[in-house]
């Protein structure tokens, strides 16, 4: 399945990747897209999580075409 | 009920006037609260040049839209205007405009207490800073 996963602000210059188009042929949670776009690297405890532009937990299912972003705590206002 | 995330400098009195002359629900008005926030020239004691905000185009604007359906439906108010800057700013410019009108100010000033609160926590927006010693990224959000 084909999946867009994205990252904004101060998480995207960390993980050095804006947008990642990926193909799995696994079907995945929302921590396991994390673990695949970055090499495995821990999901750091603040990191907030979004599944088709809806907050989502990291257990959450991730279906073909969905779009998953990862970003930081929100500052705006 | 509006939203708009704009990278254009805007008055926030200019546009309350301007919404308010379009509101097709006007039976009933009595009263509109508004929070307007403005970019302040230091930050934790230290003096701020300039600021991007940056925000997830799409996710942004429909967490704003279900912030305002919220409101809607929890008290008795008439109408929403939420209006946000995003791309570079500098002290003084307006970062953000929300209000709520009703028939009479206490839901009025709770609806437009809950919508800059919401949107201040959970709109994804971030801040980035231009200080004298270099660029950061706001962590968090002052109460």
């Amino acid at each position: 399945m084909a999946i867009i996963v994205k990252f904004f602000a101060s998480l995207r210059e960390e993980v050095g990747k804006s947008e990642v188009q990926m193909e799995t042929p696994d079907s995945l949670t929302v921590a396991q897209v994390w673990a695949q776009v970055c090499d495995n690297a821990p999901l750091p405890a603040h990191v907030l999580m979004a599944v088709n532009m809806e907050y989502a937990n990291q257990d959450a299912p991730v279906k073909n075409g969905d779009e998953v972003a990862f970003f930081p705590p929100v500052t705006g206002g | 009920m509006r939203v708009e995330v704009t990278s254009n400098e805007f008055s926030p009195w200019e546009q309350l006037q301007a919404y308010e002359k379009t509101l097709i629900a006007r039976h009933g008005l009595g009263a509109v609260a508004t929070f307007v926030g403005t970019m302040r020239d230091y930050n934790e004691g230290e003096r701020v040049q300039a600021m991007f905000l940056e925000h997830y185009p799409g996710m942004t604007e429909k967490y704003l839209h279900s912030l305002s359906e919220t409101a809607l439906q929890r008290w008795d108010i008439l109408d929403t205007l939420i209006i946000h800057r995003v791309g570079e700013m500098q002290p003084g410019d307006t970062i953000v405009l929300v209000a709520a009108w009703a028939g009479h100010r206490a839901p009025a000033f709770e609806a437009c207490r809950f919508l800059i609160e919401e949107l201040k926590f959970k709109a994804p927006f971030w801040k980035r800073e231009t200080r004298n010693y270099g660029v950061r990224w706001v962590e968090k959000n002052t109460i």
